[in-house]
């Protein structure tokens, strides 16, 4: 019999974030993958500072805040001293991929047997929507309200790509949430991470596209339709890396 | 039988959960989820099911969601 409720390692708090927000999708997402693999009891989760950090309440597992940007090495922490427990940390991209890239590039270099899932939805969003990493070219932010420059300021650091170079057998993909069969392909990617993980095989990372139409000054619609047209083409879509045995 | 949907499913949305995004009603492929005029606690206009006939119970709405406001239940396995 199939039907579809909340999962059962999620709370019933209301999800705390704006309208249209893709952290609810990815964070139920998680809970999904977590219930499938039965790995409620041992799973630890980690939620360092930005929109992130409110995904605490939503869990039924054991949570543990991190400074800005030190989710990796709080996990790598964590598995060090309780190797038998699944850790993940659930960051956004101000804080993986800008504060808090090198813990994330050295916990990928080491083989950290640990998960980091970064939403990435191109904005500072819990600041208001100021200029990140992964800010697309001419996209507006309210720090450059006239556009990205790569002439001044650079341009879009791509995740996916960068973990696969740094970590050998590592799972590192990149989904989006945008659409029905986007949803399914990032719950399937999200299973493979934690199955890295459970297999000890190596670092996992899963990258996930999200809307943010708060930061975006979009209507909810509106910003699936950007995710669609201007971030997946910037963002390509896949696996960039899986180990071998997975 | 023409029209049928697949399996009887009740799908259910949680008016005070719901902020009014539109997701489901953008991904839904039969057009059956509208908006209400009044507004829920938190005073966003809820979804709901507009045409329950019509719905087919392929679930994307509940995909979409991501406010988890929508469960999706089989009345019958056949």
């Amino acid at each position: 019999m199939k039907r579809f409720t909340r999962p059962r390692s999620m709370t019933d708090e209301m999800v705390p974030y704006c309208p249209g927000c893709g952290h609810g999708i990815a964070i139920r997402l998680i809970g999904e993958a977590i219930d499938e693999l039965g790995i409620q009891g041992e799973t630890i989760g980690i939620a360092p500072v930005g929109c992130a950090v409110r995904s605490w309440r939503l869990y039924r597992i054991d949570m543990m805040q991190a400074p800005h940007g030190r989710g990796p090495a709080v996990a790598t922490g964590l598995k060090r001293a309780l190797p038998e427990k699944i850790i993940f940390s659930y960051q956004g991209d101000g804080d993986s991929a800008a504060i808090g890239l090198a813990e994330l590039i050295h916990a990928a270099l080491r083989c950290e047997k640990i998960t980091v899932f970064m939403v990435n939805n191109a904005i500072y969003g819990a600041t208001g929507g100021q200029m990140a990493p992964t800010t697309l070219i001419g996209q507006y932010s309210t720090s450059y309200p006239e556009g990205r420059d790569p002439g001044l300021v650079g341009y879009p650091v791509k995740m996916a790509e960068l973990i696969a170079n740094v970590s050998r057998n590592s799972y590192s993909a990149r989904v989006a949430v945008n659409n029905a069969k986007n949803v399914l392909s990032a719950k399937k990617a999200i299973v493979k991470a934690f199955r890295t993980q459970l297999n000890k095989l190596g670092f996992s990372f899963v990258e996930i596209l999200s809307p943010c139409p708060t930061g975006w000054k979009m209507t909810p619609v509106e910003s699936l339709n950007w995710i669609e047209k201007e971030m997946i083409p910037e963002y390509p879509l896949g696996e960039y890396s899986t180990p071998k045995n997975l | 039988m023409k029209g049928k949907p697949l399996k009887a499913v009740k799908v259910s949305f949680d008016p005070e959960r719901c902020k009014g995004c539109g997701y489901c009603s953008f991904v839904c492929p039969k057009h059956v989820i509208g908006f209400s005029e009044n507004f829920n606690s938190r005073g966003f206009h809820y979804a709901f099911l507009n045409d329950p006939e019509k719905c087919i119970g392929c679930g994307f709405c509940a995909l979409m969601c991501p406010d988890i406001a929508i469960r999706i239940e089989v009345i019958n396995k056949d």
